[in-house]
Parts: structure tokens; C-alpha cells; sequence
């Protein structure tokens, strides 16, 4: 029997909740004081995932980098991987908010979107 | 006739600016990445009136004869400098005595003005003053100035006039031959002279033995508070508590760009290159400077450093020829009062040179175009002080840089910044960039102007902003440009993969 | 001089907001002065998650939130003028600015709305002995090279400071290819919200050292090493407790700083606790017609909370140009009471008009679980709302109804307490 802390964000509060686990089944959730954190504990033991937000570098644009940011979570085991892919990615400007610059992040069906407008950099 | 200096601190720079007077080929040599990066940037930044060392010092001659030279000096190099006046604090009747034997010593130097203060006289000129404040020798003729830019000053001078300066420079060793020194060995080559000035400052006694010559500097170091500008007005004069045998004590005063400052304590220590301040130095600082000032504001200080004296055991200046080699001048032990020192000794080492040249059968005759003046640059924060910032437009409509203000708290237009750079002693680092304009040295230190400062810096030098430092050599900004770092952790573990 | 019935100075979420509500209500001739290339203030380099809940009710990141204000500044009539530095105001409302176009600006406002924002505590500032190497930086410039131009600032990384900024940054400087060797926290709590120790720490694996503090920096050139050290309550270090840390950065989180050179040097004073200028329930500082609003009135933790501060201060600057405003005959005092480190207003000057409540803002001086935020007048409660938990760095707001406000009263106190007589188990 495996037991998992987690602590839970839903309020400041950060509540410790243990996550009981045998053969692969839940067997019991304890630590929560109130019913959001029994759920984001489960969801989290189950299957933890994170909004990524980063940058993408971009070419011929008004700035180097345009903001980013995953339009879903994704599992957080894939984080370091999909750093990886972003910083192989460069994008061209102009760019508009809520552009998918990167589709289907690692097979996630999440795209990697803008969260900033980025203008063609100023012809000198 | 060909010279070299070796070391650009206040010492060498004035050294250089004033041979720089005569049909000489200078060239300053220093291993740092600016002039004044060792103990000139590093002190508490005061003239001296002089009354301090005894007459029969070499420092105290020094000093007193430099005195008078400031104003126009400072006018000429256009250098801020301000005759604040001193106070020697004493706060009984022990004191008063030795207050009157300074005083005596300054009259016998020769210095003007010197009174003796009481009570109501101290409250009145420093209303913060500790009120058990009893006595003070009041020095009218005492200053404030900027080491640093008085350093830089000289050595932008003295490159108009036709010196050279080399940063990042380093002396090795030096070229003996013949039982004359010939010139230098340096990480950049060989340089060779008819005659070598040695004033490389803590390490002029490393220098000094090359040619035989037996110094030894023991390090005193001193540190510093610098506080907000909006303290600087606690005290007008630069304060002194009572002296001791080996310092002037723990100081408060106001510094010519309106901060104020505290400090130095002495503290001997064995490394040459350790400029680190120490939280038991810096809490020595404060206590000693509240002893003066008791209403020192605890929270106010934006930036603490230190310097160190460069110190023989005799405590004395010594300017003069090797004794074991020829063409060989060693100034060694210029500590306190060494900066308010500057004009007379760069004085007695041309009158050296000259005796030199005369003896040798070398000619140097007079420069006639010899420019004594540096010219002013614009600085958006003189025209504020002076209330003139509507005549900051006519700069502006020039050359439209100077409508970009870069450093917030201190008001610097990127304009300044670019001066700076090509300055005859070019600023080419965010150190040398603040010794020349103020940009970073406020409130937020460099929080907010530390990436345009560099961006700047990378553009007028042309190179890779990942190539800017903070001070030169392996002190960059940076590390990697965005992404950088992941792509070599992937092609790693791919190479490793690949095994 | 060109005068304008409203000059902003900062167009971040704090300036914009203001300007906008001020045109919802009917001003017209507003100009913000914004001295960055482009406008949204800190906004653009908050890449992460985490803004825009309560006042918009769905999560954004920082540039998202921006360009919502950004979008509606587009399409009115205010005008924007970036690359200008605000140099000078005086008490008459007398701007001084500089722009590399235009040269010397000379302006002068009907109201004024200070809105420049914080700055970060140096390093220098909390007296760290040792020498002074490169690398040392604040966590906000570190997210200015990292988000917006485009660098590493370092590899090797210790982060001072267990705020939000420093999680965050951790975070990023992890992700983007970084060794976060650890954070260092000097109290025995993050301030930081859960989540982000969660999302920035934990799932990095990154060590959170509480109380913790740097005692030392070493480096010659670039930062060599760190010296660290456990305290004690009373935050001295304890003996045999320092170790080094190998590192080529220190980012420190140590603490924002309201930016209020402006306000100074129009004589205003500021307030002990806040850093800020005083105001009244209109945000309206001692200077009639010249507000304040954003983190340089208060450091927030919300940006939310920044824009509805700063439309409060956009109304009443429209109200206050239409003569839509009455002064009180007495002056309400707002005074912090049991717990409370401080409130912003301070005051209550104007009669109410249309006004259903005032918003007040106040912070908790220690985590408290299951509480009230206590109105109260002479002792006698005039509302109180209970709150499950409240901590120092998450901003509490309260309304204070107009209805319950009578005039002669003097003073208002509020206190955050525990509820009394519910279980507390």
C-alpha cells in the first residue's frame, strides 16, 4: 500500500491530503476540509497536469520572444519534453493573440498558443 | 622620450595628465577594464584641509600644497567638486586639547581658516549633530569631490593630449636591463620606455620588488553606507570623530552628488583583492557613525562597499627614484590623505622627470597646444539642479538620444551613456558606464536600467550582448540567449544516447 | 503647456484602468505617459498563469490580462505616449517629461493619476556582506531577460525570497534550462499563494529552505558562491547552521517598494506601512484631484484588485472635473485595529452621492483560520464578514456599506478576529 501526499491548491489553506493507494486502486482519501480537495487530490493523484506557459522565439518580429502558453493542461510529465520542442520552435511575426503556434503538443491534443500580440519589427 | 605609468588610479591618471604638458609619449597602463577601479573608486571622497599629518610627513606636505589646486582643477576637468568644510567633533575637554594641536599642526602647514567651534557654534552649522557635541576644529578649506570622476577626469585629459591608455593590461614583470628597467612585460606584450613610474597602487610594492626595491603594503581596509539622496542633507559638513594613531576615523559627510555617506572603518587584512564588505564592519560603520549622527536613518542605504589603504608601516607617502635600478620611480603607501594629494604629487614627480631628463641628456620641451580643459558633456540631472531643464530641449532637438531617459532614479539620458562610451578613456562596461554618468548608481540599482545599459553597451561596442560585463573580464551580464541552455542539454543527451 | 483634464502617469493595469473608467464617465482630453517601449506595465513579462479571476472570471496570463485594456485603449480616444519619462510633478499638477520625439514636455493636469508602479528591494538594501560579482539580480529584471529579451541571465541559480515572484521565476528559470539549486525563505512561511510552491517547487523538486537567510556572496568576477544560514525567530543566524551554496546566480525576491519619487516631489507624504501616499475612499491622495492607484498606492498580490482600484480613482477623478463631488463636513478616519497591518483608504472625505459602498483594502498581520472582518464604530459593530482564512500576503477586501455610514461618525476601525462562539474544531 503506497501512500501519496498531496497538497491541495484550491485555498491558502494547502491542506495535506493523503492519497491511499493498493494494487492500483484508490483505497482511501483523508486530510481534506472540504470537498474540492478530496477531488483535486484524486485528479491529481490520477492524473496531474499544468497549464505551461513559456515563450517561443520569434523572427523578424517587434520583439525576440512572443509569450506563450498550453490552451489546456497538459500531464505534467510531459513538461521538460515539450520545453524541449518549444525551443527547437521559431515562429514568424506578426503574430496575434490566440495563434497556435505549436499544434498538438507531444500528442496531447493541446495547442501551444500566443498570449500577446507581437507586430513585424520596424523595416530600418 | 617615452613613459609609462603603471597603474591608472587618481595617482597615475594625474601623473599621466601632467607629464601629458610636455613632449612626452605616455602611455597608462592598467590591468583592470576602467581607470579607478582600485582604491579611487573606493574612499570616502574628501580633500583634505591638511591639518591632520605632521608637517614633517610627506603626506602632510603633499597634502596641504594640493589643497589650493582644487578649484580650478575640478573647473578645468570639469569635475564636481564642493569646499564643504570639516568638522573634528570632540566631545570633552581631553578632546579639546587635541583638537587644539591639530589645529596648531594645520597652522604650521600653513592652512588658513582653522577655528575652534563650541557647542551653539556646532548645533548651528549641523543641527544633527550629537547634542553632547562640545568641540570641533572647524575647516573651512576641506572639500567633497568625486575620487572617481577626478581620476577619470585626468585621464581623459591626459589622452587628449596625446597619452594612451591600456585597460586589461596587466604588468609582469618588468624589463631589466643593464641594471636600467627598460620597459615592461604584460599579458598584451612588451612595452619599452625611457623611464617607468610605478603607481600601481596596492600592488606598487609588487612592482617595487621587481627591480629589488624591498615594500611591503599591508592592506587596511575600509568600509562604507551609502545612503538615498534623500538623507543627504542630515549634515552639511564632512563630520570627523577624533582621530587615531592609524585612522581618521568612522565619518559622516555628504557627497558631492547629494548622498550621504558613512564610513570607513580599519581593519588590516592579508588579501590584496578582497573588496568584500562584512556584516561586522559594516555594523561597526553604522555604530561609529551614529555616535556622530544619532538620528542615522537604520533602513535609507542603497549600496555598501569597501576599499583598501594601501598602507606601509611607516604610514607615509614614498615618491622617489629605485634604489637598485635606473629609470625607475616607485610611489608607494599613498593611502589617506593620497587623493586630496594628487595635484602636488603629480607635480613632484614631473619636477622628478625633469631631473631625470636633465641628467640623461633627454630634451622634453613644453606642449604648446596642451588643452587643460575637458570638454563639458550634457547631463540631463545638472540641468534639473540647476533648474534649467527647459535648455535640455535645445539638446534634445540635436540629437534626439538625449530625449530617452535610461536610468530612472538618477535621470540619465541614453545620450550620456553614449558619451561615455567614446570618452577618450572609453566606458565599456556597466561599472565604467556608472562611474561616467550615474546610470545604476540609485535606488534600484540597476533594476530597471541594467538591461538598456547593456543593450547600449552591445550596440556601440559592437559585440555580443552575451559578451558585456559588470566590471570586465569574467564578470558578465549573461549567460545564454533564450533557449540556449536547453538545446545544449539536448544535444548532450542525445551525444550520450548516441554512446 | 498643454493641459489635459486627466494625465496618468504609467500605462500598466493600474494606469489604464483608471483612464478608461474615467472616459466611461465622461471625460475626454486623457493622455497616459508611459516611459517603456510598450504599454501594460509589468504585465507583458508575467507570462504565467494567474490573473484576470475575480475580474474577469476566467484565468489569463499576465499579457492576456494587458491586452485586455490594451484593446479597449485601442479603440478610444485616449492618448498613449510611450518613451516618455516622467521626471517632475509639482503640487500644482505641473508635469515635467521627457520624450526622444517631442524633447521637454511641459504639462499640466485638471487630475492627476499617479500610477508608476514598484520597484524590488536591491540587495544592497538588505545589507547582504561580501563582494559584489555579476549575477546578482532581481527576480523581476531576471524576468525581464528571460520573457521579453530574450537571455539567460544564469544556469546556476539561488532565489532569496519565497514570494510569488521568487517561486515563479524559479520556476521559469528551471524550465528554461537552469539548475534551481534553492529557494531561500527568511520567515518560517512562503508568502507565495500554495499553488505556485506547488507548481514551481514541488513538481521541480526544487528545496524550499525555510527560514533561511544568505549571510555571504562570493565571487570575484561573476557570482562564485552563497553563503547560507537557518535563523531564528528573531532572524539571527544559528551557529554551525552555515553552509555554502555553489551558484553563478542569486535572484533575489526580497520585497517590492511602492515607486514614490513623484509623489515626493510633489510634496506628498507617505504613508508608514503602505509606502504609498494617503487617500480617501476615492483614492484621492491630500492633493485635490491628484489619485493614486496600483501598486503604488499599496503592493498588491492581484492584479484584479489593481484595476478596480484604479477605476475607483478613474470615476472620481470624472466626478471631480463634472463638480459631481461634496465634501464632507467631517473627515471618517479608517484606522487598522485587531490584526490589521494597514487599510487603504485612510479616510472617508466626499459624501456618498450614488455610491453604494466603499471598497476597503487591507492586509492580515498573521495566517488566521475562520474569522471576521469587523466594521465597527465606538466599539459598536457596523458589519462584519466571515472569511474562512485569511494570510498576510493575499489582500483582503471588504465593502463598506454607504447605508451604515452615519456622518457624525469619526472613526471607523476594522479588525480581522476569530468568529466567536462557532465551533472552531
Amino acid at each position: 500500500m503506497a501512500k501519496n501526499d498531496i497538497i491541495c491548491t484550491g485555498c491558502p489553506k494547502g491542506c495535506r491530503v493523503t492519497v491511499e493507494v493498493e494494487d492500483d486502486e484508490i483505497v482511501n482519501v483523508e486530510g481534506y476540509e472540504c470537498p474540492t480537495g478530496r477531488e483535486y487530490a484524486i485528479n491529481e493523484y490520477k492524473n496531474p497536469t499544468r497549464i505551461l506557459p513559456s515563450t517561443i522565439r520569434v523572427k523578424k518580429g517587434e520583439f525576440p520572444l512572443v509569450p506563450v502558453k498550453t490552451a489546456k493542461p497538459i500531464p505534467k510529465s510531459l513538461l521538460i519534453k515539450a520545453m524541449d520542442v518549444i525551443a527547437k520552435t521559431k515562429v514568424k511575426a506578426p503574430i496575434k493573440i490566440g495563434d497556435v503556434l505549436i499544434e498538438n503538443i507531444l500528442d496531447t491534443g493541446v495547442d501551444i498558443v500566443a498570449t500577446r500580440n507581437i507586430d513585424k519589427e520596424l523595416e530600418v | 622620450m617615452k613613459i609609462i605609468v603603471i597603474g591608472a588610479g587618481v595617482i597615475g591618471t594625474a601623473i599621466a595628465r601632467e607629464l601629458s604638458k610636455y613632449e612626452v609619449e605616455i602611455l597608462l597602463i592598467e590591468k583592470e577594464a576602467d581607470v579607478a577601479d582600485g582604491t579611487s573608486k573606493a574612499n570616502s571622497g574628501i580633500i583634505h584641509a591638511g591639518y591632520n599629518a605632521d608637517f614633517d610627513t610627506l603626506k602632510g606636505l603633499m597634502n596641504v600644497k594640493s589643497n589650493p589646486s582644487f578649484d580650478k582643477l575640478c573647473e578645468d576637468l570639469k569635475v564636481p567638486f564642493e569646499r564643504n568644510g570639516s568638522l573634528v567633533v570632540g566631545f570633552d575637554e581631553k578632546d579639546l586639547k587635541k583638537l587644539k594641536e591639530k589645529k596648531a599642526n594645520g597652522e604650521q602647514n600653513g592652512i588658513e581658516g582653522l577655528e575652534i567651534l563650541n557647542r551653539p557654534e556646532i548645533l548651528e552649522k549641523e543641527p544633527n549633530i550629537n547634542e553632547d557635541a562640545q568641540y570641533a576644529l572647524y575647516a573651512p578649506t576641506a572639500g567633497i569631490i568625486s575620487p572617481y570622476e577626478l581620476t577619470i577626469g585626468y585621464a581623459d585629459n591626459a589622452v587628449r593630449n596625446g597619452a594612451e591608455v591600456l585597460l586589461n593590461t596587466k604588468v609582469k614583470d618588468l624589463i631589466i636591463e643593464n641594471d636600467k628597467v627598460q620597459g615592461v612585460f604584460t599579458n598584451r606584450g612588451e612595452f619599452k620606455a625611457d623611464l617607468i613610474i610605478n603607481a600601481a597602487g596596492l600592488y606598487s610594492d609588487k612592482i617595487a620588488k621587481m627591480a629589488g626595491d624591498e615594500f611591503e603594503i599591508h592592506p587596511r581596509k575600509g568600509e562604507y553606507h551609502l545612503f538615498d539622496k534623500v538623507h543627504g542633507g542630515l549634515v552639511n559638513h564632512t563630520l570627523f570623530p577624533m582621530p587615531t594613531e592609524t585612522s581618521k576615523g568612522i565619518l559622516v559627510l555628504p557627497t558631492v552628488h547629494g548622498n550621504l555617506l558613512i564610513g570607513p572603518n580599519a581593519n588590516v587584512i592579508n588579501d590584496k583583492d578582497d573588496f568584500s564588505t562584512t556584516s561586522e564592519g559594516l555594523e561597526e560603520v553604522f555604530k561609529g557613525a551614529k555616535k556622530l549622527v544619532p538620528s542615522l536613518p537604520e533602513s535609507g542605504v542603497i549600496t555598501s562597499f569597501s576599499g583598501l589603504r594601501a598602507a606601509l608601516p611607516n604610514e607615509d607617502f614614498h615618491i622617489d627614484f629605485s634604489n637598485n635600478k635606473k629609470a625607475l620611480i616607485n610611489i608607494v603607501g599613498i593611502q589617506s590623505p593620497g587623493l586630496s594629494s594628487a595635484p602636488a604629487i603629480a607635480d613632484k614627480v614631473v619636477e622628478m622627470t625633469k631631473q631625470y631628463v636633465k641628467k640623461n641628456n633627454f630634451e622634453i620641451g613644453q606642449k604648446k597646444d596642451f588643452v587643460g580643459e575637458n570638454p563639458e558633456y550634457p547631463h540631463y540631472h545638472h540641468y534639473e539642479e540647476n533648474d534649467e531643464v527647459e535648455k535640455w530641449q535645445e539638446i534634445v532637438e540635436q540629437d534626439e538620444k538625449y530625449g530617452e531617459i535610461v536610468c530612472r532614479c538618477e535621470h540619465v539620458s541614453r545620450g550620456e551613456i553614449i558619451d561615455a562610451i567614446n570618452r577618450p578613456v572609453p566606458a565599456r562596461t556597466i561599472d565604467a558606464i556608472k562611474r561616467r554618468t550615474r546610470a545604476s548608481s540609485g535606488r534600484c540599482q540597476a533594476g530597471f536600467c541594467g538591461p538598456r545599459i547593456l543593450e547600449i553597451l552591445s550596440n556601440h561596442l559592437k559585440i555580443d550582448p552575451l559578451e558585456v560585463t559588470k566590471k570586465g573580464k569574467g564578470s558578465k551580464i549573461l549567460k545564454a540567449r533564450s533557449k540556449e541552455l536547453i538545446l545544449a542539454e539536448i544535444e548532450e543527451d542525445s551525444k550520450v544516447g548516441d554512446q | 503647456m498643454q493641459e489635459y483634464n486627466m494625465i496618468v502617469i504609467g500605462a500598466g493595469p493600474a494606469g489604464m484602468a483608471a483612464a478608461l473608467e474615467a472616459e466611461k464617465n465622461g471625460m475626454e482630453n486623457i493622455i497616459i505617459l508611459e516611459r517603456d517601449e510598450y504599454i501594460g506595465g509589468i504585465l507583458p513579462q508575467c507570462i504565467h498563469n494567474g490573473f484576470g479571476l475575480e475580474y474577469f472570471g476566467e484565468e489569463l496570463t499576465g499579457p492576456e490580462y494587458a491586452y485586455e485594456f490594451i484593446d479597449q485603449l485601442d479603440d478610444s480616444k485616449i492618448e498613449v505616449l510611450t518613451e516618455t519619462m516622467v521626471l517632475d510633478v509639482n503640487d500644482k499638477k505641473e508635469i515635467t517629461a521627457l520624450n526622444k520625439q517631442k524633447g521637454v514636455l511641459k504639462l499640466k493636469g485638471k487630475t492627476i493619476v499617479l500610477a508608476m508602479g514598484c520597484r524590488e528591494r536591491t540587495r544592497e538594501n538588505i545589507r547582504i556582506p561580501g563582494d559584489r560579482p555579476s549575477g546578482i539580480l532581481s527576480a523581476g529584471t531576471a524576468q525581464r531577460y528571460t520573457n521579453i529579451e530574450g537571455y539567460m541571465p544564469g544556469e546556476k541559480v539561488v532565489i532569496l525570497g519565497s514570494g510569488d515572484i521568487g517561486l515563479i521565476m524559479a520556476r521559469r528559470m528551471r524550465l528554461e534550462g537552469a539548475d534551481v539549486k534553492a529557494v531561500l525563505e527568511i520567515m518560517p512561511f512562503s508568502s507565495g499563494l500554495v499553488r505556485n510552491k506547488v507548481q514551481c517547487l514541488d513538481d521541480f523538486d526544487i528545496p524550499l529552505k525555510l527560514q533561511h537567510t544568505i549571510t555571504r556572496i562570493e565571487g570575484d568576477d561573476r557570482l562564485k558562491r552563497v553563503k547560507v544560514a537557518q535563523v531564528d525567530e528573531d532572524f539571527n543566524s544559528v551557529e554551525g547552521t552555515e553552509e555554502w551554496i555553489e551558484c553563478d546566480t542569486l535572484l533575489l525576491s526580497v520585497g517590492l517598494i511602492p515607486e514614490n519619487e513623484l509623489s515626493k516631489s510633489m510634496g506628498l507624504n507617505l504613508h508608514p506601512v503602505t509606502g504609498g501616499t494617503f487617500v480617501n475612499e476615492n483614492r484621492e491622495t491630500n492633493i485635490e484631484g491628484v489619485y493614486a492607484a496600483g501598486n503604488v498606492l499599496h503592493v498588491h498580490d492581484l492584479v484584479d484588485w489593481v484595476s478596480e482600484e484604479a477605476e475607483i480613482a478613474g470615476k472620481a477623478a470624472a466626478d471631480y472635473i463634472n463638480n459631481k463631488l461634496e465634501k464632507r463636513e467631517q473627515k471618517i478616519k479608517i484606522t487598522p485595529d485587531k490584526n490589521v497591518t494597514y487599510t487603504v483608504p485612510q479616510t472617508i472625505e466626499y459624501t456618498f452621492g450614488d455610491k453604494r459602498f466603499v471598497k476597503v483594502f487591507m492586509r492580515v498581520t498573521e495566517p488566521m483560520e475562520d474569522v471576521e472582518v469587523k466594521f465597527s464604530n465606538n466599539d459598536k459593530e457596523i458589519i462584519s464578514y466571515p472569511k474562512k482564512i485569511v494570510m498576510p500576503g493575499e489582500m483582503v477586501t471588504a465593502n463598506l456599506p454607504a447605508a451604515l455610514v452615519k456622518d457624525e461618525m469619526e472613526e471607523i476601525k476594522v479588525s480581522i478576529v476569530k468568529k466567536v462562539g462557532e465551533n472552531n474544531g
